[in-house]
This record gives structure tokens, C-alpha cells and sequence, in this order.
């Protein structure tokens, strides 16, 4: 046995789950996809008294387009984002983004929320909420509350998420039909946590960008929008002498680890942009 | 502390009390004795434990066993017929040498089963990317893509 001890509850509806959570407070863990938390029980990384495990608690996983957005439910794994047609025609950047998530068996499992709710630095889904401006709901026995993407990943690990909360959903507010996505990441190995990562949002207004937001990932403790090249960008033709003044701006200060040093990942930041960007722009 | 765990596993109905820190794989090796289903890093990146859960390729370190209560599980010991008839994947990787040490070859044929569902035809880089997720440190990937080509046109019939 390698994980430590703990005591393991499966409540089947979401008030149940929701007592749990509140009785247990910060000794209890909420157990979605597993993809990351077993790993890091069986490293010991995390000894939580109590999992909680969502799976069957229903309703928690469905996809649904709304008057005015798209819902995810924290409990919609990785695969079915990757097929699902709603999210392709709606949300394009979640499509695109969910295939650099690991490997097909860990998207089998990996969910939404759970990616949200961990909050990795270097994962690609925060950042694409945060690019696309989504609206994270939270349950507790309080009632619901809606935080921004922005307001939700607070650091490393990190998220506005109390104690005795649960991640339910996040909202997507429906892109128009000027809207523009793009999405790029760089990895030692396609399916590694990125080294850095850029998932932008904007729109399109003939040949210029406006609303552009553009969503780092893998260079600070939690997910930043680079504003000072957006606004270098903001209502622009996007053309060379434009993204390198974009480039020029990035104000990102990551920092290095063994995979590379603080240099290089400043430098692929600036790579990125500029192939992103272009995307959007096309 | 123990805990009732129960599902189906290759067709057998099967029970256990277990700690419910228990993993899936280790259910599966040490309570049921199914040692095909391997344990390379238990952190998920290797895949020598993936299994079938419900249809589904998944990595069994990644699961405790609580969770597969009352699933379909299916691992390498259930995919070839009762009368030792190779499935078609396991009879590519036969035929075109896809396995040196083995290791690695029962999550292999697992992951290549379920990827095989979707992608009866594939080419060589989707098969390649398939296997993002499994590791063989034989290094072989040559004659395992080959052998997963081939399996699944066998398996498309």
C-alpha cells in the first residue's frame, strides 16, 4: 500500500456530499477523476482523512448551452469534452485545449473540476477559463456562489474554494460571432504539464483584434493574463512590427525549474505569442 | 476500517473486503490474483496497469478500488476467448513481434483494444499518439505500432 490511510465516502446525491464536506471540513479531500489526487496520495503528497467521491453524486456532469452561456459540470471528464459537438461548436478553445491534457486513458477519468479545483500552474483548462472570461460555481451549504476565473485561481494550488465548498460547474459565456480562439502549448513531451502555455480569446474586427485576452499558463503560480501586450494589440492589424511591440511588452516573470530556466521560458513565451496570435488573427 | 467492495471482472462477479485506500490495480493483482495487469509507477504515466472500465481504457494506479464498485471491469487475463483463442490485437502483437520484455505489453493491448474501437484504420502517427500514454522501456515502439496497425484492422474484420 502506498497511499496512507483514509476513510472513504461516496455520497450518491449533492447535499449528502455537501454534509460530508462540511463535517470534515479541511481533513476531507472531494475525489472527481482521481487523475492527480491518487498520483499524489500514492507519492504521499496528500494525506486528507476523508475522500469524498462525487462520481455518483447525479447531475454533476453534464454539458449544457444555456440562454447566454455554456455550463460544464465538474464532473464532465476530459474525453467527453474532446467529442462532444456542443463544446466544439461553442467553445473551440476547450476542444483544442483538452488534447494536450496527458493521454487518452487520463482523460477517460481526468474531469473539469477537478482540474479547476487542483488548480496546477501549468494546466491548461484554468487558463482557458480565464481566457474566455467563465464564471466558476460554487456550492456550499450556504447555498451558491459564482466566483470569475480571474478571482478563482489565487496561487499555487490555490483556489477561492472554502472549506466545505464543492466545485460544481463553470459558465461560459457563449463567444459571438466575431469571436476568435487560439491555442498553443510547449512541452518537453506532447501530454506533459506545459513548460509554457497560451490559450487566447479575442475579437475580430476586420483585419484588427479587440478584447483580446490572452491566458498564460506555466509561468507564475496560477494562471495571468497578459495585459500589457493585449493592449499593445487591442484594436490593431496584426502585423510583424505589431507582435514584436506585443512580445516586447510581456511583462511575465516565470521561473525556472528543472525543466528550463526562468531565460528560456521567457523567450517561449514571446514564440508563442507570436504563433498564437497570428492564429487568432487568420 | 475494511470496506465491501464489489464488481465484475472479465464476467466473474467478484466481492472483497479491503482498506479503501486499496488501488484498483492492487485489487485486481493481490485480491484477485490477476497479475497481467502491471504496476510500473503508480503516479500514472507508464501504463502497464490500464485496464477496461466500463468500455473504457483507464489506468488502475489511478483508481482506489471503492471507486470501480460495480463496474465492468475487463483486464488482459478476459480479452482472449474461454477456449485460449487470441484476441486480434493480442494475435498482431504475436505475429509482429510487438513485445520484447512484456512488461509493458498487457497495458499495451489494452490501450490498443479501446483505441482500435474508435480508429479501425489507423495511420501510423494516430497510433503513435495513442500511445502517448504507455511507456516501453524496451524501447520497441517500432513493431508495437505495426502490431496495433495491423490489430486494428483485424479487429475492424
Amino acid at each position: 500500500m502506498k497511499a496512507p490511510r483514509f476513510a472513504y465516502a461516496r455520497p450518491a446525491t449533492l447535499e449528502g456530499a455537501l454534509a460530508l464536506l462540511a463535517a470534515h471540513g479541511e481533513e476531507a479531500r472531494v475525489l472527481a477523476g482521481g487523475q492527480s489526487l491518487v498520483a499524489m496520495l500514492n507519492l504521499r503528497v496528500a494525506a486528507p482523512r476523508v475522500l469524498v467521491d462525487i462520481n455518483r453524486v447525479p447531475g454533476l456532469g453534464e454539458v449544457a448551452l444555456g440562454e447566454s452561456c455554456v455550463r460544464i459540470g465538474a464532473l464532465a471528464r476530459h474525453a467527453e469534452l474532446e467529442r462532444s459537438e456542443l463544446v466544439a461548436r461553442h467553445l473551440p478553445l476547450l476542444a483544442r485545449a483538452v488534447r494536450h491534457i496527458a493521454h487518452p486513458a487520463i482523460r477517460n477519468r481526468g474531469t473539469f473540476g477537478g482540474s479547476c479545483a487542483l488548480a496546477d500552474p501549468a494546466a491548461e483548462l484554468p487558463a482557458c477559463a480565464l481566457a474566455l472570461g467563465a464564471k466558476l460555481v460554487l456550492r456550499g451549504a450556504r447555498g451558491e456562489r459564482r466566483v470569475a476565473a480571474g478571482e478563482f485561481f489565487r496561487g499555487l494550488y490555490e483556489t477561492a474554494l472554502e472549506a466545505g465548498e464543492l466545485l460544481v460547474a463553470a459558465e461560459f459565456p457563449l463567444p459571438g460571432p466575431a469571436s476568435a480562439s487560439a491555442f498553443g502549448e510547449l512541452a518537453r513531451r506532447h501530454g506533459d504539464y506545459a513548460l509554457v502555455g497560451l490559450a487566447a480569446y479575442a475579437q475580430r474586427d476586420g483585419p484588427a483584434l479587440r478584447d483580446v485576452r490572452l491566458a498564460f499558463f506555466g509561468v507564475a503560480d496560477r494562471p495571468v493574463l497578459a495585459a500589457r501586450a493585449a493592449a499593445v494589440l487591442e484594436g490593431r492589424r496584426v502585423d510583424e512590427a505589431t507582435l514584436a511591440r506585443a512580445v516586447a511588452a510581456l511583462d511575465l516573470e516565470p521561473r525556472g525549474d528543472l525543466h528550463a530556466s526562468a531565460a528560456t521560458r521567457r523567450r517561449l513565451a514571446g514564440v508563442l505569442l507570436e504563433r498564437v496570435v497570428k492564429e487568432l488573427a487568420q | 476500517m475494511a470496506v465491501r467492495v464489489s464488481m465484475t471482472v472479465n464476467g466473474k462477479a467478484v466481492s472483497a473486503e479491503v482498506e479503501p485506500r486499496t488501488l484498483l490495480v492492487t485489487f485486481i493483482r493481490e485480491h484477485l490474483g490477476l497479475t497481467g495487469t502491471h504496476v510500473g509507477c503508480d503516479t500514472a504515466q507508464c501504463g502497464a496497469c490500464t485496464i477496461h472500465m466500463n468500455g473504457k481504457a483507464i489506468k488502475a494506479c489511478s483508481m482506489v478500488a471503492m471507486q470501480a464498485q460495480d463496474a465492468n471491469v475487463v483486464t488482459i487475463e478476459g480479452v482472449a476467448k474461454p477456449d485460449g483463442t487470441l484476441h486480434p490485437m493480442q494475435a498482431a502483437f504475436k505475429e509482429h513481434h510487438g513485445l520484447q520484455c512484456g512488461f509493458c505489453t498487457p497495458g499495451m493491448v489494452m490501450n490498443a483494444i479501446d483505441f482500435a474501437k474508435s480508429h479501425p484504420n489507423p495511420s501510423e502517427q494516430e497510433v503513435r499518439e495513442a500511445l502517448e500514454g504507455n511507456l516501453c522501456r524496451c524501447t520497441g515502439y517500432h513493431n508495437i505500432v505495426k502490431a496495433i496497425t495491423a490489430g486494428a484492422k483485424a479487429m475492424a474484420g
